[in-house]
This record gives C-alpha cells, sequence and structure tokens, in this order.
C-alpha cells in the first residue's frame, strides 16, 4: 500500500492531533484496567490501538466516548474538554463508535437503523413527529437521502428493509459501521471491527475503513487482532499492555520495539 | 388483506414512507373509515333505536380502551419501559378534566388536553426513576405511582368532590348541543380514537418513535448515537400518560362521572392484558387488544346467560361469571407470552402474508 503510505506521509502535520487523551487512569475496585495513558490522533488519520487481551483498550475507547469517567487525566476533541461529558454529547459532537460485540437494534431494519445514526442531526421533536406531515416529513425524507447515499457506499441496498435480527455477522459489523458513518462524525472509533471476520470479510471491511478515511476524510481509531491489517492501514500505532502505553509510533517502529515483541511473545518485562 | 407489493413501484421516499404504501391498503382503510362512520344509522336500521343504543354503548367503551391501550404501549411495547401506573394516570386526567368542567364550567376541548396534559406531567415524574430502575423494579415504583395516586384522589375533597370521590359532569356539547344518546357520543370518541391512533402512528414512524424503539433495544448503543436516554425515557412515560389521561377524560364524559373505582389496579392490569394479548410494540396490536379484552366479559356474560342457565341458578351464576372472567384472562395473558408473544397483531400479520403470495406460494 504504497499510496497509503504517501498520504499518510503527507497529513501528519505536527501539532496538529484532533483528540488529546492525557494521562487516563481507570480502576475497577483493585482492578487497574487503564493507567496514565496519553495519546494524541492526527487528523485525518487512522490510529490503532492494539495490545494483549485485557490490556485496556476498550476501557481506553469507553473513556473517550464517555461511559467511564476516568480517576485522573482528561480528553479533548478539538481542543475542548470533554472528559465529564455524557455520551449523548459526545456522540453530537462528532465521535461515532461501533462495539466489539454488535449492538444494533435488532428490531427495526437496516434503513431504520441508519436513521438513527442521523438521530442528533436531526430535529422533529414530540409534536411535529405527531403532525408528521410538514417539517417532519421534510426533514424524513432529506435525511433518508443521506442514509441512502450510506447504503450505497456499504453496499446494503438489497436489506435496506430486513431486520436486523435476521442478518449474518459479516453484515451485521458492516451495518454498524454504516450507522456510525450516518452519524457524519469526525472522528470514527471502531472496536474490533473485523474480530470473527473471514480473510474475505476482513478484506471488504479494510477497504470500507480506508474509503471511509480518504474519501469522507473522518478520523480512524481502531482496536484490531489481525496483525497484518493494523499495520498495512493505520498512520501511526499505539501498543498497550496492562492498561500502560509501552509504545507507539508509525507501524514499522512499533514491530521493532522490543518492549512490543516482548508483551506478545512472552518473556523478557513480563517474566 | 390482499397486500400485493408486486407491480407497485416507489419512486419518491415519500412514498416509501408514506403510511399506507400501498394502493389497495388506502382503499382498505378508507373503506373502514366509511363504515365506521355510518355505523350508528346502519345499527339503527337493523337492530332498532334500543338495541342499537346497547350495540354503540360497547363500541364506545372499545374507543375509549383503544387510546389508553395506544398510550400504554408506546411505553411498554415501544419504549420498554413498565407501568402499572396507568389506571392512576387516567384516574388524574378524569379528575382534572371534572373539576374544570364544573368548578369553572369548561367545555370538552379544554378540559380534554388539560386532563391529559395533567397526567402528562405526573407520568413524567413517576418516569423519573426509570433512569436508574428496570424491569420489575420499575413495575414496583409504578405500582407506588398508582396507589399514592388512588389515596392522594381518595383523601383530598378539594380533587375528588366530597365523601364518595365522585364528580358528577355533564356529557360534553359541541357548538352548545349536548351529546344525549350513545350513537351521538360515538362520533366523538371516533374522533378522538381516530386521532390518538394517527398521532401514534405518525411518532413511531419517525424520529421521537426510532429513539424509543432504540432504547428498548439497546439502550447503550441509543447512548452512543446521541440519544439522551433519560429525556426519552421520560418523554415516553409523557407521551403515554398523556394518552392514559384522556381516556379518563373520555370515560368520565362516557359515563357522566368520574370516580376513581374506575381506575383501580385491575383497569392497570386491564390494559397491560390488551397489549399483550394484542401485540407489544404495534399500534395495530393495542387495537386488537383493546377490542378483544373489552368483548371478552361481554361475550362470557352472553354465553354463560345462555347456555350457563341448563346448569346453574342465576345466584350461582353471578358468582361465576366474574370469576371466570378473571380465569380466562390469566389464561389468556400465559397462553399468549407462552405461544404468541407478539400477540393477535403477528397472527394477523400471518394471514396477511399468506396471502399476499396467494394462491400461488412460491
Amino acid at each position: 500500500m504504497a499510496g497509503t503510505a504517501a498520504r499518510a506521509s503527507d497529513k501528519r502535520m505536527p501539532g496538529d492531533s484532533q483528540l488529546v487523551v492525557e494521562g487516563v487512569s481507570k480502576k475497577f475496585g483493585g482492578v487497574v484496567a487503564v493507567s496514565d495513558v496519553s495519546l494524541e490522533v492526527p487528523r485525518g488519520g487512522i490510529l490503532s490501538i492494539i495490545g494483549p487481551n485485557g490490556a485496556g483498550k476498550t476501557s481506553l475507547l469507553n473513556m473517550i466516548s464517555g461511559f467511564y469517567t476516568p480517576d485522573t487525566g482528561r480528553v479533548a476533541l478539538e481542543g475542548t474538554d470533554i472528559t465529564r461529558r455524557k455520551p449523548s454529547d459526545i456522540a453530537a459532537l462528532g465521535i461515532a463508535r461501533t462495539f466489539q460485540n454488535i449492538a444494533l437494534f435488532s428490531g427495526l431494519t437496516v434503513l431504520d437503523n441508519l436513521m438513527l445514526g442521523r438521530h442528533v442531526r436531526m430535529k422533529a421533536g414530540v409534536f411535529a413527529s405527531a403532525l408528521y406531515w410538514g417539517p417532519a416529513r421534510r426533514e424524513e425524507i432529506a435525511h433518508r437521502e443521506a442514509c441512502e447515499e450510506i447504503i450505497e457506499f456499504l453496499k446494503l441496498q438489497d436489506l435496506r428493509k430486513q431486520q436486523t435480527a435476521a442478518l449474518a455477522y459479516g453484515l451485521r459489523k458492516r451495518v454498524e459501521l454504516g450507522r456510525a458513518l450516518a452519524l457524519e462524525p469526525k472522528i470514527l472509533l471502531l472496536d474490533e471491527p473485523m474480530g470473527g471476520m473471514n480473510t474475505d470479510e476482513k478484506e471488504d471491511m479494510a477497504r470500507y475503513i480506508l474509503d471511509v478515511n480518504q474519501e469522507r476524510g473522518v478520523t480512524v481509531v481502531l482496536i484490531e487482532h489481525d496483525m497484518g491489517v493494523v499495520m498495512d492501514i493505520s498512520d501511526r500505532v499505539v501498543v498497550l499492555d496492562r492498561g500502560r502505553r509501552i509504545a507507539g509510533g508509525t507501524p514499522e517502529e512499533v514491530q521493532r520495539d522490543p518492549a512490543v515483541i516482548a508483551a506478545y511473545l512472552g518473556g523478557g518485562s513480563r517474566g | 388483506m390482499f397486500h400485493r407489493e408486486s407491480g407497485y413501484y416507489k419512486t419518491t421516499y415519500a412514498e416509501d414512507g408514506a403510511l399506507y404504501p400501498l394502493p389497495i391498503a388506502k382503499w382498505t382503510v378508507g373503506i373502514l373509515l366509511a363504515l365506521f362512520v355510518v355505523l350508528p344509522p346502519l345499527t339503527t336500521a337493523v337492530t332498532g333505536a334500543l338495541a342499537a343504543e346497547y350495540y354503540i354503548s360497547i363500541v364506545n367503551l372499545i374507543l375509549i380502551a383503544v387510546v389508553g391501550a395506544i398510550g400504554l404501549n408506546i411505553l411498554v411495547g415501544y419504549t420498554g419501559q413498565i407501568s402499572i401506573g396507568h389506571a392512576g394516570f387516567m384516574s388524574v386526567g378524569a379528575y382534572t378534566a371534572a373539576n374544570l368542567a364544573v368548578k369553572l364550567d369548561l367545555p370538552f376541548w379544554i378540559t380534554l388536553p388539560a386532563g391529559g396534559l395533567m397526567a402528562a406531567a405526573i407520568g413524567a415524574v413517576v418516569g423519573i426513576p426509570s433512569l436508574r430502575i428496570k424491569g420489575l423494579y420499575l413495575a414496583i415504583a409504578t405500582l407506588a405511582a398508582q396507589l399514592i395516586i388512588e389515596w392522594i384522589i381518595n383523601h383530598t375533597p378539594a380533587i375528588s368532590g366530597g365523601s364518595q370521590a365522585s364528580i358528577e359532569v355533564d356529557r360534553p356539547a359541541v357548538f352548545g348541543y349536548p351529546l344525549k344518546t350513545q350513537r351521538e357520543l360515538y362520533y366523538f370518541l371516533l374522533l378522538f380514537a381516530v386521532l390518538a391512533i394517527v398521532g401514534a402512528l405518525n411518532i413511531v414512524r419517525s424520529r421521537i418513535g426510532r429513539a424509543f424503539v432504540a432504547i428498548r433495544d439497546q439502550d447503550i448503543a441509543a447512548e452512543i448515537i446521541g440519544i439522551n436516554i433519560f429525556r426519552y425515557k421520560l418523554t415516553a412515560f409523557a407521551i403515554s400518560s398523556f394518552y392514559a389521561g384522556v381516556t379518563g377524560v373520555l370515560y368520565t364524559y362516557y359515563l357522566g362521572i368520574a370516580n376513581y373505582e374506575n381506575f383501580l389496579i385491575s383497569t392497570s392490569i386491564d390494559y397491560l392484558a390488551m397489549i399483550i394479548i394484542g401485540g407489544l410494540g404495534s399500534v395495530l396490536g393495542a387495537i386488537f387488544g383493546a377490542i378483544f379484552v373489552t368483548l371478552l366479559p361481554i361475550l362470557i356474560r352472553l354465553f354463560m346467560e345462555t347456555f350457563g342457565t341448563l346448569f346453574f341458578t342465576t345466584a350461582e351464576l353471578n358468582n361465576i361469571i366474574p370469576a371466570m372472567r378473571l380465569g380466562i384472562f390469566g389464561l389468556l395473558i400465559i397462553v399468549f407470552l407462552v405461544l404468541e408473544p407478539e400477540g393477535l397483531n403477528r397472527l394477523w400479520r400471518n394471514i396477511r402474508s399468506y396471502f399476499r403470495v396467494w394462491p400461488f406460494s412460491y
């Protein structure tokens, strides 16, 4: 992926960090999930967070998206502190995410799931909704068009009116990505978007992620276990182990880092 | 019934989002509505005026129940929050309207929305614990609300109008003309039932309704896409209680009296039965349920009075019939929960989809 590398280098402007995480920690009882982790997500880049199971990757995402309040440290989006904001507020500010174990609205169709993704971009209140004909309908149609564009992008045309509960695993992951995109996010947090997929599905998903990043200019933060994919598509990689950040840098740098090799292969610092 | 999509091509998103996208469905609804409009004169012509009053009075009860059941279904079926306090909200609406009508001599077009809004306000307050508690615990909290509302109405003469806890209200008047007969009242109730149905259908197909279902299906994911869960749960409680309040007002005008004994906990259970039997999370299901649960005791009584006299004396029958009603009720709820959790609405959909491709089913 020579093109990716070239693009990555020209947009990695120093000092332009869209999302900054500064020294966050989170304890659950006596268990330290995340300990003093800092990272900066460059605008328009793809940043991957990797690490063994239980390293605190998902906890870190939960702190960014507002589900957990960090015990220490802060999270800032484009200079604004979002550390103690509610998840729904953070979504409205433009951070969308997907979940490790898919969290779609199973009783609704693919289209309705995507329309729900546009919730924060819509306005209709109770009375406008109850009357429907008029402003609410105009709004529905306008946002339907935006959803159709995503449906086309993710090739979900024939599944539009299907209930998501009935879809295959890989498709549900794709719909979840679509729902996150429908929010028109500035930053997309993806928690293992390729977990449990076969090679073909992984390739498709990697392609979609790259397209989202390049064509739509969405910054991506990715948690993924497939090292091949991570090293291929990431601009930067951050490695966590047992709640701590042990390395960070370009994929090449990280691959050569002795601390990373130790964490993944055992021995060394792990003892 | 013959919902055949083939051959109809929708070319705009407006068409695709229509309540009844198929011409055949539009026609069905139109014809049904026309039938409802001519129902009273038709019944009168067939059965005579006296019997027609009786039959239409039953239809009136159904129309009132439809409003309440749809309201409860918005909360329980669509948003996934339970309430055993809905009869309480109905009594709030009933007494609000009755007091306004008697003390201030206000017409129904003020007392009706006022009753609904008062119930909505109380309902939203009762909904506050729903942020923290779910399921059974929320059920108990709403049960408490039911009992507290009952108690307050009973012990506050300013609300309940004295020791009998009942307030007599004049029948509603349209342009100065009071609706005296059941057949006149029917049009009054039909109007509000239709408004309730259309309002609910619109809410559940647009932004607010989708947010409700999102909270029901996956509250964590709902939050992550920007839905303020607390606000929407309260909104659901408010909308649902508004419907309940309006139901209470309609019932008060129907009976000509506001009395808390019509809104006891057993009424709350009746409405829950309606939406379980009819189908959770469906407006049509709530309508089916309202029809079914309203008619069931009447049919049981009719059946027992016809055939029961062969085995029992009249005195015995008077004891048996209410007990039978409860027994059959409980049995039906269990049967539906086990065999068809999606209720009568699902059965209807099955029939409809069978005929969709009939007679060539492949």
